[in-house]
């Protein structure tokens, strides 16, 4: 057999490039490869003539220049003075803030309205099933300016919180809900690690201006992390002790104290206070402001994200089979365990592939942060910047790269985790 | 299957690219029509009626180009762009000129390779805030929050403004004008900040105008005039002088009702040369005698056409301010056709 | 009968009915909504939800003004007539429904575009359900060209000529073989076509459109003998091979005829003045240039032409993925990936902003053709990757049945291998539609005027300043119906197509 289809020396034709099965394969790929390579370069040389054409060039000095476009919601230090590059890293963060507050809330909502669906109560699941068909069915986009236009039209306004009888009253003292945000306490120090001003006019000049910077909150979850991680050394210490000896030490106050003592300590060194939104000359100051156009998309972004993620918990619950639940109450596990030990861990597994792409969906979308003018990194770069300095090129390459980047982190990140809780066949 | 329609659009696509030539007139001629790139929606300036036609100010100055060269001023294709879209949309050939309330400042005109044709709006960026406010100047501003359109020069007026009075504010930066208002009205922010006629305009709508003041201060210079690609300057001049032919005519009192009676010949020889009765000013740049007259008879005089859109009698109510002829203390001014 | 020990009973007691909390509606409410504690709580917060949204919601909705001719009026009216209670003013609806559906389409052309959809439905129908007899899938062959036609209108030798390349192809693949061989006969059928597009079907079609029309060619005697026997010299060359490539071949011999050697002897003999003296124009009907095109008919054309366009080059991209060819593997898997990691919004603009400078210098393509390639791009991403699942889900024995019987690459895919994996990737493909079809609202961005676009431009005129949530219910409302619709539709087509837990 093999002498026939091998015989040797028998000299390299050209056609068996094509016609012997060895060698086609190379043969279409170095095609394929000139091609693509070729179209590549063609799109290319006309970008180059193009840009010639009108007299641009390809450029990247503008990030150094003077943005001069203020920026409401910022996560770090900004004016309008700072370069381009800054306000970029500006809109960077704030695409991220969007996107893991958008995430966290939408799998609450998810998870909720995925099980409420499944509920016995008729009307609850009917309700929900509204939720779930209305969300999915109507663009995302509408509903962001919807959620946008609700929270301004028929929210007070801050004046509405003035005078002695004020139509509009403060949540618990603290939290005001206004047509231009909502304002929450938020949490400052007197010896902040970026340092403190001083107040040099108004009634108390000469004391220290309590504010609050990223390297102060670095250093409390750096903190907090490593109390958590000690705490769950104990844990596991325990864990081990009852293993062995069949009784568990008490660890309970020890693991409660190594969490909240060295975070709570941290917090008085730093002097940390609460500062609470007070009614200025036109808005509020003070605290956290959550703006319109933040909770407009959060929201938005959540409910619509929800509504997929329910129909994935649902699909996830459903597809654990009954019989699982028999067989733990056969053993004698208690409804909650079984939830916890044989149901979740099953239904996570088909739940969290998806997961993943709505969490992707998520990030995606929240550049419709357009819509509403949250001032996200396609509002930076891809928007005012991009507006300001007339160059396309460089800025649409640099947005679709973070997103790009972004994507395959998130995706990286969850297909590691999703490794972790997958069946692990042997 | 499928792939039909892919390469069949391309294919139209492709044959449709292949007719481009030299200059931009010559392009308009031979479509028939021009593009014109207006804004998405802008009350008085540019907005589509009930059946589809644009009607406003800066259309009418589309219409105008379009009587000068084709002698028809319905052969407009209207692209409504955004204040994203618009620069691109006008580099790339996609419009032949763009008449969408554009701030002409120096690095759009050289280096974004502009050329801007003329103003055919002298405007300013001002406040409007509710008179329940009791606010008299925008220097008693401190903290307030202000709606801006984005992508537009009043984002960086405002942040010089407020830097140079050293006083803070918070922005609230939005798409679209009709957005803001909506902001604005709701109260979601204290103060609307845009070109002063946007203000008026955008007050004139209101259920009750009476509630709201526009501030005195006006920060900062924007000429809104049409703009063309660099390197086309024969093109560039037929929409510099359709313009001027405009505000021309309302200096000499041409207007569309007695243009056919001047075109007959007037003592005039201002006139006269503007109409095409005397001399051949068309042909030096390729048109028809009858241009002007084209234009005016069709869109009427830059008076006619501010009061028809934006006027007094309008519901928008603008006066002409800095935009009435030079002769009456106003901007407007067009060289001498000669 | 009788008792025959007292205290045994051997009868039967008649049924009786249950409790009345047991049975009938109460037992169904006491089950479904206050079976525990937590239970009536949640009842009792679900109602009280519903009565507040729809107390405040009903009144509004149907206490609407539906006459007015604009948003002041709207307000003298109700605060006249209605006492000033907050109510719809559904009037906007009333005056501008024709531009939320037909954007500036031309009023006399609507029925273009409701026969378009109509025909389109009717082009898919047969790929949706398979109750449908299978001929009809020749319309989805035809559907694309008089869809393309009837929309933008022109003369209908544009698509018929850009049709004919298919033809051609398809000639040369199976006629080239005998002639050139295998491998000649597949590249003349990419080639050929190809270079007729770039270079004859647009000169073919203008000239077809411009000198001659049918009628007048049919009437002048040397055209119809002429055609007649071009058309039968090859009918009667080919036939051996093909009864239908021969018709096909035939009517291709005469539509040239037509186009060229027409034009040719018309120019020769004095006819042209003629021939455009009588105004004949072929088959033309009204052109409406794309930036009429707005509304929901824009939705839809974005949505349609992005799904069906991206098909090919999402099966392709799919087999790509799965191939063992190292370099075509790795450019689909970049070029799917790229293109679902970057937003859509993105990739508009870029359509937008920055595809003048991809192309040739010189080159300007309208704006609704550029988002059309850029949604064809971003769908076909997503669908290579809906039909990698099918291809992924197909069991392992159909590819090795499939080489079992010797058929190369291509034969088993085409003939096993993807008929099935489409099959069951249909519902993942109506769920990729669903989304781009909701996406498709973001040119608004990039000011194309969809009915979020619209809706901006109709606040920009002085009678509707200041007016919304009509047109949020409205637009929704109409969004929504089109999307359930599908997904309910999608939904069936999955429980049809679960074969395994019955």
């Amino acid at each position: 057999m093999t002498t026939i289809s091998e015989q040797p020396g028998e000299p390299f034709r050209i056609s068996q490039l094509i016609y012997d099965t060895r060698y086609r394969s190379l043969t279409i790929q170095m095609i394929a490869f000139i091609l693509i390579m070729l179209g590549l370069g063609w799109l290319v040389n006309n970008t180059v003539e193009n840009l010639a054409a009108l007299g641009k060039d390809f450029d990247f000095g503008f990030f150094g220049s003077r943005s001069g476009y203020d920026i409401n919601q910022k996560l770090i230090e900004y004016s309008s003075s700072d370069t381009h590059a800054r306000a970029v890293l500006v809109g960077i963060l704030n695409t991220l803030l969007v996107a893991v507050l958008g995430c966290a809330l939408a799998t609450i909502f998810g998870v909720i309205a995925g099980v409420l669906r499944l509920s016995k109560n008729w009307i609850v699941a009917r309700l929900m099933t509204v939720y779930v068909e209305g969300f999915r069915n109507v663009p995302v986009l509408l509903w962001i300016i919807v959620i946008m236009a609700i929270m301004s039209e028929s929210m007070p306004e801050p004046k509405d919180f003035r005078g002695d009888d004020p139509e509009a009253t403060m949540i618990a003292g603290s939290i005001a809900v206004t047509n231009r945000g909502v304002y929450v306490p938020g949490v400052v120090f007197t010896r902040s690690l970026g340092g403190n001003e001083t107040a040099a006019t108004g009634d108390g000049a000469g004391e220290t201006v309590p504010t609050g910077s990223g390297l102060d909150w670095l250093v409390i979850l750096g903190v907090l992390g490593a109390s958590i991680y000690a705490s769950r050394v104990i844990a596991h210490r325990a864990d081990k002790t009852q293993e062995e000896t069949g009784v568990r030490p008490k660890t309970g106050l020890i693991q409660a104290g190594t969490i909240i003592l060295p975070t709570v300590a941290v917090l008085i060194l730093l002097g940390a206070q609460m500062a609470r939104p007070e009614l200025k000359s036109f808005n509020f100051s003070g605290g956290i402001h959550m703006r319109n156009s933040l909770i407009a998309l959060w929201f938005a972004l959540s409910l619509y994200t929800g509504a997929f993620i329910a129909e994935i918990v649902r699909a996830g619950i459903l597809a654990v089979s009954t019989g699982q639940t028999e067989a733990a109450f056969a053993l004698g596990i208690r409804p909650s365990s079984t939830m916890k030990l044989v149901i979740l861990p099953q239904a996570l597994r088909v739940i969290i592939p998806p997961l993943i792409s709505q969490y992707l969906n998520l990030t995606k979308n929240s550049s419709l942060a357009i819509a509403v003018g949250y001032m996200d990194v396609r509002s930076t770069l891809g928007g005012i910047t991009l507006n300001q300095t007339g160059r396309e090129l460089e800025c649409m390459l640099l947005l679709g790269l973070f997103y790009l980047v972004t994507s395959l982190i998130i995706s990286g990140a969850m297909n590691i985790y999703n490794n972790v809780v997958k069946l692990k066949e042997r | 299957m499928q792939k039909s329609v892919l390469l069949g659009a391309a294919t139209v696509a492709l044959l449709a690219a292949g007719a481009a030539s030299a200059t931009t007139l010559e392009d308009v001629k031979a479509r028939g029509s021009l593009t014109c790139g207006v804004s998405t929606g802008l009350v008085g300036f540019a907005a589509p009626d009930a059946s589809g036609t644009w009607e406003g100010f800066d259309v009418d100055l589309c219409r105008a180009v379009a009587a000068a060269v084709l002698g028809d001023p319905t052969k407009v294709e209207f692209v409504p762009l955004s204040t994203q879209t618009r620069f691109t949309a006008l580099a790339s050939g996609e419009v032949d000129m763009l008449a969408r309330n554009t701030t002409w400042t120096f690095s759009r005109d050289v280096d974004l390779k502009f050329e801007f044709t003329g103003v055919n709006y002298y405007d300013g960026q001002g406040f409007m805030v509710p008179k329940s406010l009791g606010v008299t100047s925008a220097k008693d501003l401190d903290g307030a929050t202000v709606c801006i359109q984005t992508g537009t020069t009043t984002e960086l007026n405002l942040a010089d403004f407020f830097r140079i009075n050293n006083i803070s504010y918070e922005p609230v930066p939005i798409e679209t004008n009709a957005e803001a208002q909506q902001q604005y009205l709701a109260g979601a922010c204290d103060v609307y900040t845009t070109d002063a006629s946007g203000l008026a305009s955008t007050r004139a709508s209101f259920e009750n105008p009476g509630d709201h003041v526009i501030l005195p201060e006006i920060i900062s210079k924007e000429p809104l005039g049409p703009l063309v690609r660099h390197g086309d300057n024969e093109w560039g001049d037929i929409v510099r002088w359709s313009l001027f032919a405009m505000i021309a005519a309302e200096e000499y009192g041409v207007t569309s009702a007695n243009v056919d009676e001047l075109a007959k010949g007037t003592d005039n020889p201002e006139i006269n040369r503007l109409l095409g009765t005397e001399g051949d000013l068309g042909a030096m740049f390729g048109l028809d005698a009858a241009w002007a007259k084209n234009v005016i008879k069709s869109v009427g005089n830059y008076g006619e056409v501010f009061e028809k859109n934006i006027g007094e009698n309008t519901p928008i109510g603008l006066a002409r301010g800095l935009n009435a002829q030079w002769t009456d203390g106003g901007l407007m001014y067009s060289p001498p056709f000669r | 009968m009788t008792q025959s020990v007292s205290y045994v009973r051997d009868t039967m007691l008649p049924a009786q009915d249950p409790p009345a909390l047991q049975s009938g509606p109460v037992k169904w409410v006491l089950d479904n909504l206050f079976s525990g504690w937590l239970n009536t709580i949640l009842t009792l917060v679900s109602l009280y939800v519903i009565y507040q949204v729809l107390s405040g919601i009903l009144p509004w909705m149907f206490g609407g003004i539906w006459d007015a001719s604009s948003l002041t009026q709207c307000r003298e009216i109700r605060d006249t007539e209605l006492g000033g209670k907050e109510v719809a003013c559904w009037a906007v609806i009333a005056s501008r429904w024709k531009q939320l559906l037909f954007g500036f389409y031309p009023p006399e052309s609507y029925w273009r575009v409701v026969l378009a959809l109509v025909l389109f439905l009717a082009a898919v129908a047969p790929i949706l359900f398979s109750g449908l007899p299978r001929k009809m899938l020749w319309l989805a062959v035809v559907a694309p060209f008089v869809v393309f036609w009837l929309l933008w209108g022109g003369t209908i030798w544009g698509p018929i000529c850009v049709a004919l390349g298919f033809v051609l192809g398809w000639a040369v693949l199976t006629y080239g073989e005998d002639i050139a061989g295998e491998l000649a006969a597949i590249l003349g059928a990419i080639l050929i076509p190809i270079l007729y597009w770039l270079f004859l079907a647009g000169p073919l079609a203008r000239g077809i459109a411009d000198f001659s029309s049918p009628i007048l060619g049919f009437s002048s005697v040397i055209s119809l003998v002429g055609a007649t026997m071009a058309a039968a010299g090859i009918y009667l060359v080919t036939r051996r091979s093909s009864e239908i490539g021969a018709t096909l071949l035939a009517i291709v011999a005469i539509i040239m005829w037509w186009a060229v050697v027409d034009p040719y002897l018309l120019v020769r003999f004095g006819l042209l003045e003629f021939a455009s003296g009588a105004g004949l124009s072929a088959f033309g009907i009204e052109y409406v240039p794309s930036k009429q095109f707005g509304g929901f008919m824009l939705s839809f054309i974005l949505g349609m032409s992005g799904i069906v366009l991206s098909l090919p080059i999402g099966i392709m991209l799919a087999l790509g993925r799965q191939s063992d060819l190292f370099i075509i593997n790795k450019f689909s898997v970049i070029f799917i990936e790229v293109i679902r990691g970057v937003p859509l919004i993105v990739w508009l603009f870029t359509a937008s902003l920055l595809l003048a400078y991809f192309l040739p210098p010189g080159t300007s393509f309208d704006i609704l053709l550029r988002v059309v390639i850029m949604v064809t791009l971003f769908s076909s991403a997503y669908i290579a990757e809906v039909i990698r699942g099918g291809l992924a889900a197909l069991p392992r024995g159909q590819y090795e049945g499939a080489d079992s019987l010797g058929l190369d690459y291509w034969q088993s895919m085409r003939l096993i291998i993807l008929p099935q994996a489409l099959k069951i990737s249909i519902p993942g493909i109506v769920n990729t539609f669903i989304g781009l079809f909701k996406d498709t609202t973001l040119v608004a961005f990039i000011g194309l005027l969809d009915p979020i676009g619209l809706m901006t431009t109709i606040r920009a005129t002085t009678d509707w300043n200041g007016i919304y949530w009509e047109l949020f219910v409205f637009i929704g409302l109409l969004f929504f119906i089109c999307c359930f619709s599908m997904s309910r539709y999608s939904q069936y087509l999955e429980k049809t197509l679960r074969t395994d837990h019955r």
